[in-house]
């Protein structure tokens, strides 16, 4: 079963070593966008065995847990793998087109399936310590990819990242550290039954120890200022990867230690994150609503977004997890899928600035339609998959009388009307202010299929998900099942227990 | 011995937080590297202080004999100490590279990625 889990580590890791060594002929890129499609073959593999068989785990170099490294996988993390595949093979298809030879020769397929490797990794391990490791991994090539080609900008936001990310990862050691001396475990499994014994006063200064660290990552207010310092300066690859999947490995290990191990006190650590989810939606939305660069408007979308997610886990209530997760998974398509959009509008109409283009929707229809679909999806037009998810969420906020909430809830979704009709009428409906009519006829028929075809079938994802929401909304209770009572996780870790 | 330690960890943590609030950029890097450290130490007395008892298991025996040191939170910050050495190595680099292109260590002046007002 190890092999299994150990797969969509491995595979990303492989591609990253062959992609460094062929940067410098133009088969690193196929090799990444193999490298992906195996991926992918290999997390649908793993999401078929966890149907099948309920959470699995496996220890690494044969020491039992709690001692050894533990992979483990259950519904959230195998669809979190799943979704991250999706995303990294639409990514690759797309940086054929948008990746130029230089930052190919600088080692771009290889930072890009390091980063992959990391993200995969920090969903599918159960080991705190491993999981900083994960970080780590993810962290080093993001900071790679972030200023690969040293435009002055990119250098700027470079700093703002690296320096707010690398306080967050000392943040998370110190947790670890503190949490160890408490408990003298790392196992994720073995912790939710050692904090029992632990002193709960210390337990919840670890826990907001825990919070900020995973809180900067997730970019929650009022931790997120790297978010829109750096997100719209490097490639419109790398944008689309880091806005669909950094933030949620943050969201994720929010997910599982505030359900697995920090759930003791749930009356002061989930308060707190309940109002940084309301803050976080409010801030963002209004951050967006100031900007006039389509990537800045996205980027602050992505902060608004997570204080959804960051809603469901505070809430805590079954529903409300379903949320979620729910939440998670379609945003991650939605997001990523956006931020490809405005690569395309970047090639066509010569820049993201709204005032200095437009005329899209007379000239190119077609991408249009498919800014049309994640724009009213991420509004939660129904009936996209955005609908589903919020609606989910305002109920579950309903249900606990949680009437702010869910009215702030609301108003945000409003609000983030304003963002995407601003970027469409702006982008779309009005005439291009230079006179010109950008028509993606005006990329080589190679740029046009690379960039499009990762487009529409993210947008047709988004479609199914909206149009079928119910065997994915099951799917999220099944998760959310599993993150309420963990015992079917701790038990595949650590066996059964007297 | 802990309290020697916590002591020390709760200085450099001081030290570091006041050179991470200096506008400098490189004073926010030998901050960073300061409070790195003293995350790590934070590890190793986590795993407790035993004196002079070595964490080795006689020949022919599976598991050590008397209460010995605990070896985990070594590998821990064995393994903090190499990841930090790479993240700080970029860093500087970035740093450098940033005093090269943008002509300045004040993160106030780093308005190029944010200018101040939306040029029209």
């Amino acid at each position: 079963m190890s092999w299994l889990l150990a797969l969509p580590i491995v595979v990303p890791f492989l591609t990253a070593v062959l992609a460094f060594l062929t940067r410098q002929s133009p088969l690193g890129r196929w090799i990444s966008v193999a490298g992906s499609a195996v991926l992918l073959f290999a997390s649908i593999t793993l999401m078929n065995t966890v149907l099948r068989d309920g959470v699995i785990a496996g220890q690494m170099g044969g020491w039992a847990a709690p001692f050894g490294i533990t992979l483990v996988a259950d519904l959230l993390s195998a669809v979190m793998v799943l979704i991250t595949a999706i995303v990294a093979v639409a990514v690759s298809i797309y940086a054929i087109a948008d990746v130029d030879e230089g930052m190919e020769r600088l080692g771009y397929h290889a930072l890009f399936n390091m980063l992959i490797a990391g993200v995969v990794g920090a969903f599918i391990t159960g080991d705190l310590f491993n999981l900083y490791v994960w970080f780590e991994v993810m962290l080093i090539a993001s900071f790679g990819l972030l200023v690969l080609g040293g435009r002055p900008e990119q250098i700027d936001g470079g700093v703002k990242y690296v320096a707010l990310n690398l306080v967050s990862t000392i943040m998370f050691l110190t947790g670890i550290g503190l949490l160890y001396g408490m408990t003298g475990t790392l196992n994720m499994a073995d912790l939710a039954t050692a904090v029992d014994d632990a002193d709960q006063r210390l337990l919840t200064i670890v826990a907001v120890l825990f919070m900020i660290a995973f809180g900067v990552k997730a970019a929650v207010f009022p931790l997120f200022f790297w978010l829109p310092a750096s997100y719209h300066t490097p490639a419109f690859s790398v944008s689309a990867v880091f806005a669909g999947l950094l933030t949620k490995v943050g969201v994720y290990a929010l997910l599982r230690m505030f359900t697995l191990v920090f759930d003791h006190d749930t009356a002061f650590t989930h308060t707190i994150l309940l109002w940084v989810a309301g803050l976080t939606m409010v801030v963002g939305v209004l951050g967006a609503a100031a900007q006039s660069d389509m990537r800045k408007i996205l980027s602050f979308h992505i902060v608004s977004q997570i204080g959804y997610m960051i809603l469901g886990l505070a809430l805590l209530t079954p529903l409300a997890i379903v949320g979620a997760v729910f939440y998670l998974v379609h945003h991650i398509v939605v997001k990523a899928n956006l931020f490809l959009i405005a690569g395309v509008a970047q090639r066509i109409a010569g820049g993201t600035e709204l005032s200095r283009i437009g005329g899209l929707y007379k000239s190119a229809p077609l991408l249009a339609v498919l800014f049309v679909v994640p724009a009213f999806s991420l509004a939660g037009f129904p009936p996209l998959s955005g609908f589903w998810a919020k609606f989910l969420l305002v109920k579950a906020a309903l249900d606990v009388q949680g009437w702010i909430i869910a009215g702030i809830a609301l108003a945000v979704g409003l609000l983030t009307i304003y963002s995407m009709t601003k970027i469409w009428a702006q982008a779309f409906w009005e005439p291009h202010p230079d006179g010109i009519e950008p028509k993606l006829s005006s990329l080589s028929s190679r740029d046009r299929a690379a960039m499009l075809i990762p487009i529409a079938g993210l947008a047709v994802l988004t479609v199914i998900i909206g149009v079928m929401p119910e065997p994915f909304v099951q799917f999220a209770e099944a998760s959310a099942a599993q993150l309420l009572d963990p015992t079917a996780y701790i038990t595949a870790v650590l066996g059964e227990q007297p | 011995m802990e309290f020697l330690f916590a002591i020390t960890v709760g200085v450099m943590v001081s030290a570091a937080v006041y050179l991470m609030l200096s506008n400098n950029l490189l004073r926010f890097i030998f901050g960073l590297v300061l409070i790195s450290n003293a995350a790590n130490l934070t590890i190793f007395v986590s795993g407790r202080l035993t004196d002079g008892a070595p964490p080795l298991i006689p020949e022919g025996a599976d598991a050590p004999l008397v209460d010995v040191a605990n070896a985990l939170p070594q590998a821990l910050v064995l393994t903090a100490i190499v990841i930090g050495f790479g993240l700080f190595a970029f860093a500087i680099v970035l740093v450098f590279r940033a005093w090269t292109t943008l002509n300045s260590l004040t993160p106030d002046d780093m308005r190029l990625a944010e200018p101040e007002e939306a040029q029209k």
